[in-house]
């Protein structure tokens, strides 16, 4: 049994008292001294040129103090992309700015125009309406095959087309796999979607930008994952500001799944207008402005192809997929569709040639970038769903035909043709403990039921695999990332023995405070409660590059834990000094430094007392105090996996789906907080059926967002989803780092859409609709049925 | 404006607020009590739900002049007298029921209307109960154990494999 706050234990969130008292702090609970209110005046067409823009009448208007248009940014740079993708003829993507205000054009609905500041929130929306936009509507381009069109209307005139690049990978492959595929016995291939998302965190963004001339200082508190990287990305590429003259806040923020890991510029005007005015300035999005203005996720069409040969052995592969990046290059942007997508296509399986191409299209809608799994949902869909399809094309068992092409346990470390480097994982192992955990035996009695009662009930399987912990940062930079991936922890002891631990990873649902201190206390041997974790104050904790990707612990977690040994190994010193013994006999256990084989010991805060109240220390030989840095930097990715099962139902007169089950069998490596890491899946889980079933962000052929408010775009609520089956015993711990942790952020998320889809086809089959090989997603009930009746 | 003065939490509270204000936004701005959140602006998502005279109600969707006098329950108001957690509020933590926190305060109001009216609801009615709640962070799994632990039910067997 783990010792309860310490490593393995489910130990509860000490967050949750003040988040259920009303006591969290959220960013739009935030109000300065004299704040003004910010009001964005946005595009309501996709494309246009802007001929006029007239703000005297509204300036004059009550309560007004400024309003703010593009030519006020014409000296700042834009918001950056952080990723430079080369195509596969070796030449960079091509990138357009991206302004903080329309510089001239507006190329979405929701782009900035102008910015009406004024002492109340009231007194800028009114003013807004008064400010007189003569807008050219211009064409627009929504759809990807479209857009590459050669006459298609540019998004940017600067660029020669609306291809960002065009990526192959791995592009030495290319004539290879296509040789694999002329001497294939069998080829299948599928054609489908993935639909654009959006992630919407339940908390809305919020800026809240502050200058104070006493110390010529900016501050910017902001819903982010990542203060440390806005505050590097606005201060060094849009507004220049050095670091020591901002401060980036990102105090409790209510979720993100990726959308507020990005440079938004709301975050950018409200710093430079608080600079330029000597006042704070407020910004807070509305959940209409929300599905506008946050980053959208997916949107890829994709033709996937699979060669087998004679036993059904995977031969090669082959995708072709549109990226749609939206108007701009969002900050990950680039990075989705190409290195978080193409290295996880061999998924769970030996497949040894694989090529994949994508094209990123740039369209007049909201830009797209990472959402919960980012490119590896995407890998996820297309490979399960297409195996699925093998399956039934050859006549097979789909659970056989993935466990006779899965890497198989002996084979770890496993390189794939993919470039990464698979560490552990054991498949045959979660696929066995998944079909336990679904009662797979009792399918067949259950569906028979169900037919009793007039519903078509099938099963859906799948297996998957996920990068996680990003990321090596030399590696990273040779793919085209502008920045370093590692991560850092401060341990700072006090002179009692409590501990203040800064770290770069942010919470934003996570539990961190709970977790993080979970380690500290279990590698030290002290209560938990003796530990606070301190973040999302670039004032006050070391560089990092904040939480996505299932990192913090993974990456955050590793520096947390070289800079505990850092503690330990110098508190070891400081009790051989009292101890009067040699520092290789001590021992540190449950808190206590003893000498080996003898009686003599000193307690952690006997040698926390001494380090800082340094009578009696080897001054000569160590400085007093007991605070340490560590910086981490991953020598891998690390590869959770997992398998699901999701059980539905099918109502044959409507079409309608009801998620009846969902199991899942994880492989996270080490978990430090069970309670946590079953949370993340169920939250995961949730978010993947909503892709599956319910969420689709559509535009028009113009350009207008009709899926734009939680009435028209369906988030998955309670009365959708069923309990779930989570388990997480089929650990192969992480190889590389110390914790042996993988993370359990995305793997819901990336595993349930297939699943979903898998059993709706199951369902349709084992009802006879033999003829539905798929059904894009969402699977909404008048798809289901049309589906069905039509051949 | 106006000044409008509600007892909120047990305490008579004043504020000034424009015709147009939402019993949201008079809650947030207008008395500092920001545990209640605002997640849209189409009263879909259920953040902001109070309990006005005992009933649950999305206070961004009422109007803080048209609830002048009532009785305003909100989730600072949720606590035992010693400032510990309610048996529901209790349950939340001991079954994981929230992530970032931010759909909470408003999960716990609608929950505690239900367990008022219905003290040993079902699955299927505590799911139904809370359609008008959103949460992205949980997949409901742990809100809708924890409403169950709350009204006294065994939850030992949520979610465990079938035998």
């Amino acid at each position: 049994m783990p010792k309860d706050g310490g490593i393995g234990a489910s130990t509860k969130r000490r967050e949750d008292v003040r988040f259920l008292t009303g006591n969290g702090r959220y960013t739009d609970d935030i109000n300065l001294r004299g704040q003004l209110h910010a009001h964005f005046l946005r595009s309501e067409v996709a494309h246009g040129r802007i001929r006029g823009l007239d703000t005297a009448a509204a300036a004059a208007m009550p309560g007004v103090v400024r309003i703010f248009t593009g030519a006020d940014f014409a000296a700042i740079g834009g918001l950056p992309c952080g990723w430079q993708v080369t195509d596969r003829f070796g030449q960079p993507m091509q990138e357009p700015k991206h302004p903080v205000l329309a510089d001239g054009k507006v190329r979405h609905v929701g782009d900035p125009i102008a910015v009406v500041v004024a002492e109340t929130l009231e007194q800028a929306r009114d003013a807004a309406e008064a400010i007189v936009v003569d807008i050219e509507e211009l064409p627009a381009v929504i759809d990807m095959k479209a857009a590459l069109a050669p006459d298609a209307p540019k998004v940017h005139e600067d660029l020669t087309s609306n291809l960002c690049y065009d990526w192959g990978f791995v592009e030495e492959n290319r004539e290879a796999v296509a040789e694999a595929f002329r001497k294939a016995d069998h080829v299948v291939s599928l054609d489908l979607v993935n639909n654009r998302l959006v992630a919407n965190p339940m908390e809305p963004r919020v800026a809240v930008g502050d200058y104070d001339p006493w110390n010529d200082m900016s501050t910017l508190y902001t819903t982010s994952q990542n203060p440390h990287v806005i505050r590097l990305l606005m201060g060094a590429f849009v507004l220049g500001i050095p670091e020591h003259r901002l401060r980036v806040v990102a105090p409790d923020v209510g979720g993100g799944f990726g959308s507020k890991i990005f440079h938004y510029a709301e975050e950018a005007f409200c710093t430079f207008a608080a600079r330029a005015l000597k006042r704070p300035v407020k910004w807070t999005s509305t959940r209409s402005e929300a599905f506008i203005t946050d980053a959208h996720g997916r949107d890829h069409v994709t033709r996937i192809e699979l060669a087998l040969d004679k036993d059904h052995n995977f031969t090669a592969l082959r995708t072709e997929t549109l990226a749609n990046m939206g108007a701009y290059l969002s900050t990950f942007s680039s990075s989705v569709p190409t290195w978080l997508h193409g290295t996880l296509m061999a998924g769970n399986y030996s497949t040894p040639l694989i090529y994949v191409n994508v094209k990123a299209v740039f369209t007049n809608t909201v830009p797209v970038d990472a959402y919960r799994g980012a490119g590896r949902p995407e890998a996820t869909f297309q490979l399960e769903r297409l195996i699925d399809k093998a399956a039934r094309q050859l006549g097979v068992d789909p659970i056989e035909l993935r466990r006779k092409n899965f890497i198989q346990p002996d084979q770890f470390p496993y390189q794939t043709p993919v470039a990464v480097v698979y560490d552990t994982g054991n498949y045959q192992a979660t696929m066995d403990k998944l079909l336990q955990v679904a009662d797979y035996s009792g399918l067949e009695a259950r569906v028979a039921e169900a037919k009793k009662r007039g519903k078509l009930r099938g099963f859906g399987i799948i297996h998957y695999i996920e990068a996680c912990g990003i990321a090596p940062s030399n590696l990273v930079g040779q793919l085209g990332a502008r920045a370093g991936l590692y991560e850092s922890a401060t341990v700072r002891v006090n002179a009692t023995g409590s501990i203040s631990v800064f770290t770069g990873s942010h919470s934003h649902g996570q539990g961190h405070e709970t977790t993080f201190a979970q380690v500290v206390a279990e590698m030290i041997g002290i209560d938990a409660g003796q530990v606070e974790i301190v973040h999302g104050d670039t004032q006050n904790t070391p560089m990092g590059m904040g939480t996505y990707g299932s990192r913090s612990l993974a990456v955050g977690g590793s520096a947390l834990v070289k800079a505990t040994n850092k503690i330990i190994n110098k508190a070891k010193k400081i009790a051989a000094h009292l101890l009067e013994a040699s520092e290789d006999d001590i021992e540190l256990k449950d808190g206590k430094f003893s000498v080996a084989g003898t009686d003599k010991s000193v307690d952690w805060a006997g040698v926390t007392l001494a380090a800082y109240v340094p009578h009696n220390y080897p001054l000569e030989s160590m400085e007093p105090g007991l605070e340490e840095t560590a910086f981490y930097d991953p020598s891998n990715f690390t590869y959770p996996s997992g398998a699901y099962g999701c059980e539905v139902e099918v109502d044959p007169d409507t079409g309608k789906v009801e998620v009846v089950s969902f199991a899942a069998a994880d492989d996270f490596g080490n978990i430090v907080n069970p309670m946590i890491v079953e949370g993340q899946v169920h939250g995961g889980l949730a978010q993947g059926i909503g892709q599956a079933l319910l969420e689709n962000c559509v535009y028009d052929e113009n350009g207008q967002l009709l899926s734009g408010s939680f009435m028209d775009y369906a988030m998955p609520r309670a009365d959708d989803v069923p309990f779930y089956r989570v388990d997480h015993s089929c650990n192969t711990p992480c190889t590389h780092n110390p914790l042996g942790v993988k993370g359990c952020g995305e793997a819901g998320a990336i595993g349930s859409p297939p699943a979903v889809v898998n059993a709706v086809i199951d369902a349709l089959h084992r009802g006879g609709y033999t003829h539905v090989s798929h059904i894009d997603m969402p699977v909404s009930p008048a798809r289901v049925w049309a589906a069905m009746h039509t051949k | 404006m106006a000044k409008v003065t509600m007892t909120v939490n047990g305490r008579a509270m004043s504020a000034e607020a424009e015709g147009r204000t939402l019993l949201s936004d008079f809650l947030r701005q207008g008395l500092g009590l920001t545990g209640t959140h605002v997640g849209c602006d189409t009263s879909q998502c259920g953040a902001c739900t109070v309990h006005v005279d005992g009933l649950a109600v999305k206070s961004c969707s009422v109007l803080a002049m048209d609830v002048a006098g009532a009785n305003v329950t909100t989730i600072e108001g949720m606590a035992n007298a010693d400032g510990s957690l309610s048996t529901l509020q209790q349950a939340f933590q001991d079954h994981h029921g929230l992530q970032c926190g931010f759909c909470t305060p408003g999960m716990v109001m609608s929950a505690a209307a239900l367990l008022a009216d219905t003290p040993k609801p079902t699955e299927a009615e505590v799911r139904h109960h809370l359609e008008g709640n959103i949460c992205r962070c949980t997949g409901y799994h742990n809100i809708v154990k924890a409403v169950l632990a709350a009204s006294g039910q065994d939850v030992g067997k949520v979610g465990i494999a079938a035998e």
